[in-house]
This record gives C-alpha cells, structure tokens and sequence, in this order.
C-alpha cells in the first residue's frame, strides 16, 4: 500500500490541513494563551462565522474569504463588548476561574440555539470558483478547497506574529501576558489592552469561519467537535505562541493525514492526542512555551 | 298572574335547557378529550434537521385526520419533547409522557439510536410502537408490538445494501473487489456490516475496510489510500459532512472504480444537493422516496404540497422526499389502525397492524414478524444529468434521481462506470 506518490500526497494534505487548524487555533492561543481568559465559546464564534459567511455567500454571491474579512470588524467589536461583560461581572471579582468558564459555556449554546433559531438545522454550504477543483504538480494533486484555507491560516499566523513581536500595541499584549501588575505601574491600562488583543482574537473567529465553510458543510452544533483539537493545539504549541500554535497546527494535520492514510482515519485523533501526551511529558511548557 | 306564570314558564325552559346543556354536553366534552401521541423527536444536535422535518410531516397528519373530526371523534393531539439527539434524555420523555402527560399511544424519535432507548419502557407497559427510521433496532428486544416504517426490509442491515451488490453483479465488466469506509458511529457501521457481508455473500474480494471519526475535516487522505487500493468498487456508510466531504475530495482526487455510493446520509437532503451539484452525478446511493412514476403513492404528492408550503419558513429541507413521507406514513398506519379496531386496545391496534396491509403516502406497507417490512424496499437511486449547483428545480422532477433498485419500483437505467 505504501507509495511515494500516496507519500507526498499525504504530507501535502496534512501541511494543508495543518494551515486550516492554526487559523482556527490562533484567537484561542490569544484569549487563552496571552489573556488567560479560557473562551471555550471560541469554536462557537468561529460557527457564527460560517454561517455570517454562507448567507452572505448564499444571498449576494460575496466571496467567502472576502465575508471573513468583511465580518472580521464587526466582531472585533463583539469580542471587545463580551470581555467587557466579562471583565466586569467575573475578572474584576475575582471569580473568573469557574464562573467565568461558566460564562463561556452559556455564550457556546446561546450562539448555538441563536444559530438554530435564525437559521435552521440544516447542513449549510457555499460556492466558490475553487471549490471541488484541483492543481496538479507531477504526481502531486492540490485540491484548492483546502490549499486557500492555508494560504489564509499562514498569513494570518504571520499577521499575528507580526502584529505582537514588531508593534507597541503587540508588545504590550505581550506585557499583559507577562506581567500585568508591571504594565499598570508604567502607566497603561491592562484592561483595554485585554480587550482590544481579546476582540482580535474574536476577529481571527469569522476568518476561521469561513474556511471551516470552504472545506465542508456546518449546522449549528458542529462547532463542539472542535473544542479538543483547538485547545490541543494551542497547548501543544506553547500558551500564547503564534508561531508554535502554527507548527502544533502543521504537526496535527501531518499525524491526522499520515495516520488517514496508512493506517486508518479512526485512529487519526487518537494519534494527535498521543503526540499532545508526549510532548506534555517531555516539553510540559508545549513546543514553544516560555 | 298570567305575567307571573309565563315568566315562571320561561324560567323552566330555560333551566330545562341548561340541565339538558349540563347534563348531554358533559359526555359529549368527554368525548371530545383529544387523543395523546406522544414522542421524543431530535429538535436539536445532530439529527434535528431530520427530527424537525419529520416534526412538521406529523403535525401535517394530525392536521389532516382533525379536519375529518379526528380518530372516533377525538381530536389528535401531538405531545413531543426535544431529546437533543441524545439517547440519554430518551427514557425520562418517555416515562414523563406515560405517567404525567398520560399520552394514549406512543410513538418512537428519529433513529436507531434515538429509539433503542425507549423499548424496554413500551415493552415494560405492552404498547403499540410505531418507530421512525431505525435500523435493526428490534434485533435484540424481539418485541412483538414493534413496528418500523423504514423500507429496509426483514433483514435490515444486509437488505439496505443488497441492491448495490444486485445493481453491480449485472453490470459488464463484472466488479471483483470491493472498499468499505464507514463513519465511526452506530448506524454507519451497521449499513457497512451489511454491506461486509453482502460483499462475502456476492464474491466480492474487501480490498479496503476502515472507519473514520466522526469531524474528520479532510477526507482526501483517506480517498488517496483507496484509490491506491484499487478497489472496483466503493461502498460508503456516512453521515452528512462526512458524506460531503467525500464526494468533493473524490473529485478532486479521481476514483478508479466503476461504482461508488452506497450507504451514505446527507446525499438526500437538498441544501446538500444543491451545493454539489454535478459532483453528484453517477453516484449510486440509497435512498426512500423520489419523483419518479414508479413511486407516485395516492396521497404523497398531496403531502408534500403541503409540506413543501410550510418547510421554508421553518427553515427545513425544502423538497422534503427522504425523511417526511415516512414520518406522516408511520402515525398513519396507527391512525388507520386505531380506527378499523374502532377502539384504542393497544393490543388489538398491535395485531391489526401486524396482519393486514396498510394504504399509505409511501405504499402499500405489510410488516413482517420483526417488525420491519416483510419486503424490502430500500431504493439504489442513482444521480444522473445534474448540469449546475443552486438550481433546486434539478432535484424536484422523474429523471435526475432515477430508481435502480428494486425492478418492482425501478424507473431507469445505470450510466456505469462511475467517472
């Protein structure tokens, strides 16, 4: 059974995959990682995304990457109003840890049975000129419903990465994640940076909404399968690393299409979360923890 | 005085009136105390879009039967709670419904695994059940009084797949190999059971034989490692997005084999057949009703008129052919039987229905000593001369979906092989 050709076919779609996982990962790691704000609504957001996305697919023919873009603002601002709830109901109080996780879980199902009630149980779907098409390189098939959502889950992560490493504004979210008693005490307010970086974070959601829509069909409940793998991968990848989340991403997708593809699709989780387990013994901080 | 006595007259009448009001009209009101069908139905997660479809086909049937003035003149009324698609809930509705809403019938959810945990209650209290779409579900219980209006047949997990193997061994050249990918969850891997065995049965060699998880995003892994297997052809067991997701990547990544389909969900809802379109095309796939002649039952056209009236604005499958007819058929066949018993003697309802045949949207239905129809009808469709995606007029007319299987009900002929 084993061939080159399956080979490289199989790293290909794995890197590819790999992409899609990190867009989908990367708003998690800033909430979760860099805030310590655990958003276990984010495959939720990431949901209401895709199917903002489809209707406006659906309705006016907009290019799904296009309605990630364009969706990204207004839920920039949803993500700034939630941690501002947030903030001032459980954070100030010192009762986010359970509270809060409690907070997250009601906002997971209310945006499910919002979903349900505006939008029905259906699967939903969208068009796209590169849907169901492929590009061949030799013996190598690059299907493009899966080669876009890497190119945009890559040039997020680099977006990011940029974003936090070279700006002011990125810095002090880095300086949030690090101390933010110090960052008070150099006259900033912790908060608002919280809540700009938590709202970015949000934002990441609609783009990895509407990749999920790119590469197969959603209904309101799907968002729940995710919850293990994104939180897998952001630990993997260190808390709060974009770079590390990207490479976790890259090496779930290469376990999951490797194990798909010699060995068996029903083993695929089971091999990723076995790659989590080592790597937590040996590396308890993930790849690019500090 | 003559005033008086008129007035004492009208008085008379009038309470003669009244007592004949209060006492005639009490059993009359008593008889008109409605009939309770009570069930749990999937109204969220993961089978709601069926659950709900087939929701509105039952509120249809009880809709029709009370503008006739009900069953032996009580009104029906329809008592449904949401089970969430979870088999858990299954057994608290079903014993609130018994012994707090004191339900007169019930009748089962949507699915195998929906309705499993709701027999040894309806067992516990000898009732009728007439169950919605459940797989072999009664292979275990061996319950007398079960009645299942899925047309899969006696045999159930063997008789779903059969016409695939049937459709396949007429077909020149003859299929010698065979690969089997099966979602990881209970119904899939029934109808890919089956289908392991009907492969053994027809001489089929099994090149290829793997499950897959439930949220696999990529399938194209997977389609590769068939490929490389090199089976003649490929029976899948799958639910929607895995469904989905493996036709697109079979057309991204080509197939070699000369008939692919089988078992796979989703296929037959119309979002989805809108959405890939000419992907669809030779696909063999199973499937229960559609718009062919040979399946034009008195009755089911003007069910889905009605249902496809009300299905947009609760935002259900529009064209409604896989799941609806069935879910008006199973509450008509109780209907039917509680009226030619002219009572509500769960037992003799339970013998009427197991020995006579019953007229319905779907046909003529006879069950047989399992409780599932004596014959199978489980149709091997095949999607056929699909030009563009968006387009739902495609999918509403005889032609695009033409019947392979069985020859009682076939209505066309197989393009093979697979390309």
């Amino acid at each position: 059974m084993f061939s080159f050709e399956l080979f490289i076919n199989a790293l290909v779609a794995g890197l590819l995959l790999g992409g899609f996982y990190a867009a989908f990962s990367l708003g998690l790691s800033l909430s979760f990682g860099l805030l310590d704000v655990v958003n276990i609504a984010h495959p939720a957001f990431i949901i209401f995304g895709s199917y903002l996305t489809f209707y406006v697919n659906e309705n006016f023919g907009v290019d799904p990457i296009l309605a990630g873009l364009l969706f990204a603002v207004p839920f920039y601002f949803l993500g700034v109003a939630v941690y501002r709830i947030y903030y001032n109901v459980f954070e100030k109080t010192g009762a986010e840890s359970l509270r809060g996780l409690v907070f997250f879980f009601g906002i997971f199902f209310l945006i499910e049975v919002l979903l349900i009630i505006t939008f029905g149980v259906d699967y939903r779907l969208v068009r796209a000129p590169y849907i169901g098409k492929t590009f061949h390189i030799g013996s190598l098939g690059v299907a493009w419903r899966l080669f876009v959502p890497f190119l945009v889950g890559t040039a997020l992560t680099i977006g990011l990465y940029q974003f936090l490493s070279k700006t002011f504004f990125g810095k002090a979210v880095m300086g949030v994640a690090q101390d933010s008693l110090a960052v008070r005490l150099m006259g900033a307010d912790p908060i608002r940076i919280k809540t700009i970086a938590f709202g970015i974070g949000i934002a990441t959601a609609t783009l990895a909404g509407s990749l999920l829509i790119i590469i197969g069909p959603v209904e309101p409940a799907i968002g729940r399968e995710y919850i293990g793998r994104v939180f897998a991968i952001t630990v993997l990848g260190g808390l709060g690393s974009m770079s590390g989340v990207f490479l976790a991403a890259l090496i779930i997708g290469v376990a999951e299409s490797f194990t798909a593809s010699f060995i068996g699709p029903s083993w695929a989780l089971a091999v990723s979360f076995g790659i989590l387990l080592i790597c937590l013994a040996v590396r308890p901080a993930g790849l690019f923890g500090r | 005085m003559q005033k008086i006595r008129m007035a004492s007259r009208v008085w008379m009448v009038a309470l003669l009136a009244v007592w004949m009001v209060v006492s005639f009209g009490a059993p009359a009101a008593h008889a008109a105390k409605p009939l309770k069908i009570g069930f749990s139905m999937a109204l969220t997660g993961g089978l709601a879009a069926a659950g709900k479809a087939a929701l509105l086909a039952m509120q249809i049937w009880a809709e029709d039967v009370n503008k006739k003035g009900g069953l032996l003149g009580r009104k029906v009324e329809l008592v449904y709670y949401d089970d969430q698609t979870k088999p858990a809930n299954v057994p608290g509705i079903y014993a609130k419904m018994l012994d707090v809403d004191k339900v007169d019938f019930v009748v089962s959810g949507y699915g195998t695994n929906l309705i499993v945990p709701a027999l040894p209650i309806v067992m516990e209290r000898n009732m009728v059940f007439m169950t919605l779409f459940g797989l072999a579900a009664n292979a275990k219980f061996k319950y007398p009084n079960y009645f299942q209006i899925m047309p899969s047949g006696p045999s159930p997990k063997t008789d779903w797949s059969r016409g695939f193997f049937e459709i396949a061994k007429k077909q020149s050249p003859k299929p010698r190999t065979i690969a089997l990918l099966s979602a990881d969850a209970e119904f899939a891997r029934n109808a890919v059971a089956g289908a392991r065995a009907n492969a053994k049965k027809y001489g089929l060699k099994i090149v290829y034989d793997k499950t897959y998880p439930p949220g696999t995003p990529d399938f194209t892994p997977v389609v590769r490692a068939i490929k490389a297997a090199n089976p003649d052809m490929v029976y899948i067991g799958s639910y929607p997005p895995g469904s989905v997701g493996i036709t697109k990547a079979v057309r991204e990544v080509g197939l070699n084999a000369k008939m692919f389909g089988g078992g796979m969900v989703g296929l037959q809802f119309t979002a989805i057949q809108m959405n890939l379109g000419p992907m669809l095309n030779n696909i063999v796939n199973y499937h229960f009703w559609v718009p062919e002649k040979t399946l034009n039952f008195p009755g089911v056209n003007a069910f889905l008129k009605k249902y496809q009236a009300k299905a947009p604005g609760a935002k259900l499958d529009p064209l409604g052919y896989y799941l609806p007819p069935f879910a008006y058929a199973y509450v008509q066949i109780l209907g039917q039987a509680i009226e030619a018993t002219k009572g509500f003697d769960q037992q003799k309802i339970a013998d009427y229905i197991r020995k006579n045949t019953h007229s319905t949207v779907v046909g003529k239905v006879k069950f047989g000593k399992n409780g599932e129809w004596a014959n199978s009808r489980a149709l091997m469709v095949q999607f056929q001369g699909i030009t563009k995606s968006g387009d739902i007029n495609q999918f509403n007319k005889a032609g695009v979906m033409p019947v392979l299987y069985p020859d009682s009900v076939k209505s066309g002929k197989i393009q093979y092989p697979f390309k």
